[in-house]
């Protein structure tokens, strides 16, 4: 045994992280608030997407995938079921004019300045070609054509179910109200019980920093609400996820014929009620986007809508690492909006950082000094 | 017509409740609108009112004297002043006061000074083996059938269940000519013991009792076979309904049948209230979720009322008496009349609502839901038809982890369909309490959010706002 870890939250990373601490030799108890997958990890639009990464998160990013597509090896053939993933349909972002053309291009090439091939310019022909329903306008696109998606919340049961078979324990109904530091260790106030561990790692999702912020730890964030809507099934006309390049938009139709509609609409975050709520006056906004872009989606209609809850961190990339305040305590979470498709790789990179001191991908552009430092770059945002 | 965009008091429904109100709201001089997803006032209990009463002569005689009594409800209104959109249809009513409404495929956002929710009953859903065959409905659905347009089955049926709505429809039918095949009763015996006792009270609505007598005996000297403690029914056929079978006597039976009406009380419609998360409560005995409500049907949220049935069973009669409490209150709230005018003026409507309110007591008793009808046993039982899932694959989430209703909705897709999980959330909730040994409060209700109704995305992007 390699030592106790407590891991806060029992989101996708939460799971991934204690899976493979557990694998390690830790003794892990994963403490969640509420139930296992609640909030982001499971009420996501589930797009499994490497295009338009930030830079920092691409080599994560692929790595993830060819996690994703041998979902098998990873979770074992009945947990890589449950998580119902298509891939290689791709993702497309489509250009509706010149301006969103030209920064496709731009991105284009930045992507293969850094040496990474995965996202591949579309002309017009060959944007109809991949999604024959889009509008005629769009002038062209950029797609990764391994993308896909899979549906979040089996997917963070399946994650959960994967733990508890490498024998990772969870205490669901139980949060965490305060972190005491001992001369070895730590000690967890909780709503229940007290619990003593050698390391935590903090994988709060949205409550994240309220978490860091019980050692003092403030960091920089925007707690926010990505709200979807879903149509009723619709016969199929749609292969690849698309997404809006001048107006936010994840469009995506799934295998039982509906359509999720994400990407950009924000409703009213809630965090001590811990729930979120869609705001009619801001859907409207997509709805729009969506018939301009898909004409068939005119007659459609919407039977769902639903907004997780978030924490964005200011540049857009998640925090993943050492507490830069106290020793013992690790961080991975403020996703801002797209840590779905990272789940695969963000545990077992974690987990690599606190048992042997470096992990096989770099981590260190997601540290939390980077804050404090004032080294964090704003980056445009980009869509989940 | 133009549509408002706002008034004082926002009435959602226009049954029993929705109807007094405004007309007592209006007397107040209360800026009211009512809006009604139906092409006329009445609601359920009384729908087509008008027309039936004006043009359908023979209809109003087979539809009896509880449903003659809206036309004085229904006229009063109409002459009350209260603005009134039939054809609305809302998909969103918010704690602040707003409502999103679609009428004739045009959606606006109207903002109310108060809202009071009268959105009434539903049937209870009930799953028993073979409820998805064609042939298969709600009792209360044939009834609108045959209010709205005088349709009535040509084939044999059989009503299998349990509640007072049962004999009544069984009754309609008879006057109609319909061939019941069978009434099948599936209410415990033990119900009939524990109601003698609570004679006394419910003699106070001596009335509607002698009325439930008749249609007995109506049933009876027209022959109908009424078959009390029936167990096990299932419904089958090879693409449509062909017979019923159930035990009765401790011996099973095959009635051949065409048309099967399924019946197991009525329940609160809640979707509209859960929407606007005001607080619930779970009543054991009826089992059934609905809003805490004070005695003038006030909720949780101060600007958001829930009266009549949509507030717990109590029937037609008190529907009308709390609506009519509520625009009191309302009025209070609204500036209209001080508290004291407002408590002189109730005493009719309290008095009607203790009378009803013994009456429910015994009803209740009488009519419990018939327990094995509110979970499908069996491995291949619907119980989401929106999506096509069954029992056993609820019983499989609930395996895995999934311990409540919405995680068990996440995890399964049952619930999320078009019905919002208003059929199938009832259902859902029993299977993981009996799957988990608990009482079916404890799973919870299904997350309710916008749109309640199913709107069309283009009605979306053009929506008023």
């Amino acid at each position: 045994m390699k030592g106790r870890a407590i891991v806060i939250g029992g989101g996708l990373h939460g799971c991934g992280t204690a899976l493979h601490l557990a694998q390690k030799g830790f003794d892990a108890l994963v403490l969640e608030k509420n139930s296992a997958g609640r909030h982001a990890s499971g009420v996501n639009a589930g797009g499994v997407r490497q295009l338009r990464r930030h830079p920092a998160e691409i080599p994560l990013s692929v790595a993830a995938m060819e996690r994703w597509l041998h979902l098998d090896a990873f979770l074992g053939a009945d947990l890589a079921a449950m998580c119902e993933f298509t891939g290689r349909v791709g993702q497309v972002a489509a250009a509706e004019n010149d301006a969103d053309m030209a920064s496709l291009i731009a991105r284009s090439d930045e992507v293969h300045r850094l040496g990474w091939t995965h996202e591949e310019l579309l002309d017009q022909a060959e944007l109809r070609k991949v999604a024959p329903a889009l509008a005629r306008h769009c002038v062209g696109g950029l797609i990764s054509r391994r993308d896909g998606y899979a549906n979040p919340y089996r997917t963070s049961q399946a994650f959960r179910l994967k733990a508890q078979r490498a024998g990772v324990r969870f205490q669901e109904g139980t949060r965490v109200l305060g972190l005491e530091q001992m001369s070895e260790g730590w000690r967890v106030e909780t709503s229940a019980d007290r619990f003593e561990s050698d390391i935590v790692v903090n994988c709060g999702g949205a409550w994240g920093w309220q978490i860091a912020g019980m050692v003092g730890e403030v960091l920089p964030h925007v707690d926010f609400a990505p709200s979807m809507m879903v149509s009723a099934r619709l016969p199929h006309f749609l292969d690849p996820v698309v997404l809006g390049v001048g107006r936010k938009l994840s469009f995506k139709q799934t295998d039982n014929g509906t359509v999720v509609i994400g990407g950009g609409i924000f409703g009213i975050p809630d965090l001590d009620a811990e729930t979120a709520d869609p705001v009619a006056d801001r859907l409207i906004i997509s709805a729009r986007t969506v018939s301009d872009l898909f004409p068939i989606m005119r007659t459609a209609v919407i039977v769902r809508t639903w907004a997780g809850l978030e924490a964005r961190m200011p540049d857009d990339i998640p925090v993943i690492g050492p507490s830069t305040t106290v020793r013992n305590l690790w961080h991975a979470f403020g996703f801002s909006g797209h840590g779905f498709q990272l789940s695969p790789i963000v545990g077992s990179l974690l987990a690599e950082l606190i048992v042997e001191g470096r992990s096989s991908l770099p981590l260190e552009p997601f540290r939390a000094g980077r804050f404090s430092e004032g080294s964090a770059v704003t980056h445009p945002e980009v869509a989940s | 017509m133009t549509l408002r965009t706002a008034c004082e008091l926002a009435i959602i429904g226009g049954g029993p409740a929705g109807m007094a109100a405004a007309t007592q709201a209006s007397a107040l001089g209360i800026d009211t609108l009512v809006l009604d997803e139906q092409p006329a006032p009445g609601g359920q209990i009384h729908r087509g009112i008008e027309t039936v009463q004006a043009t359908r002569a023979a209809d109003m005689r087979i539809l009896g004297e509880d449903y003659a009594e809206g036309a004085v409800l229904t006229a009063t209104f109409r002459a009350s002043g209260a603005a009134y959109e039939p054809g609305s249809v809302v998909w969103q009513a918010l704690e602040d006061g707003r409502i999103g409404v679609s009428c004739d495929g045009a959606s606006r956002m109207l903002t109310a000074r108060r809202i009071l929710i009268t959105t009434g009953a539903m049937e209870r859903p009930v799953p028993l083996p073979g409820w998805t065959l064609p042939g298969v409905m709600g009792a209360g659905a044939a009834q609108t059938l045959l209010k709205a347009s005088g349709m009535v089955p040509d084939v044999p049926v059989a009503i299998i269940g349990t509640g007072p709505l049962i004999y009544l429809i069984a009754a309609q039918f008879v006057r109609a000519g319909v061939q019941i095949a069978a009434v099948l009763l599936t209410a415990p015996e033990v119900g009939m013991a524990d109601a003698i006792k609570l004679l006394p009270g419910a003699m106070r609505s001596g009335r509607t009792l002698l009325k439930g007598l008749a249609w007995r005996s109506e049933l009876r000297s027209a022959g109908v076979r009424m078959l009390h403690g029936v167990s096990r029914p299932v419904i089958e056929g090879a693409g449509q309904v062909e017979s019923v079978s159930y035990t009765h006597g401790g011996v099973r039976h095959r009635t051949p049948v065409g048309l099967v009406l399924l019946h197991n009380g009525v329940i609160p419609n809640t979707q509209l209230s859960l929407a606007t998360r005001c607080k619930h409560e779970w009543d054991a005995r009826q089992q059934y979720w609905r809003p805490q409500t004070d005695e003038w049907s006030a909720t949780s949220h101060a600007r958001i009322a829930v009266a009549g049935d949509g507030a717990g069973i109590m029937g037609a009669r008190a529907a009308a008496s709390q609506g009519r409490m509520a625009a009191l209150d309302a009025a209070v709230r609204l500036g209209k009349i001080d508290a004291a005018r407002r408590d002189a003026m109730v005493s009719d409507d309290r008095a009607e609502l203790e009378r009803q309110h013994a009456l429910r007591e015994m009803l209740d008793r009488l009519f419990q839901p018939a327990q094995e009808l509110l979970a499908p046993t069996g491995i291949g039982g619907v119980v989401c038809r929106c999506e096509d899932v069954t029992v056993s694959e609820l019983e499989d989430a609930v395996e895995k982890g999934c311990t409540d209703v919405n995680r068990v909705k996440a995890f399964t897709r049952c619930g999320m369909g078009p019905c919002q999980g208003r059929m199938c959330g009832p259902t859902v909730a029993q299977v993981i309490a009996r799957k988990l040994g608990q009482t079916p409060d404890v799973p919870g209700q299904f997350r309710i959010r916008l749109p309640v109704r199913p709107i069309s995305l283009a009605e979306l992007a053009e929506l008023q706002t």
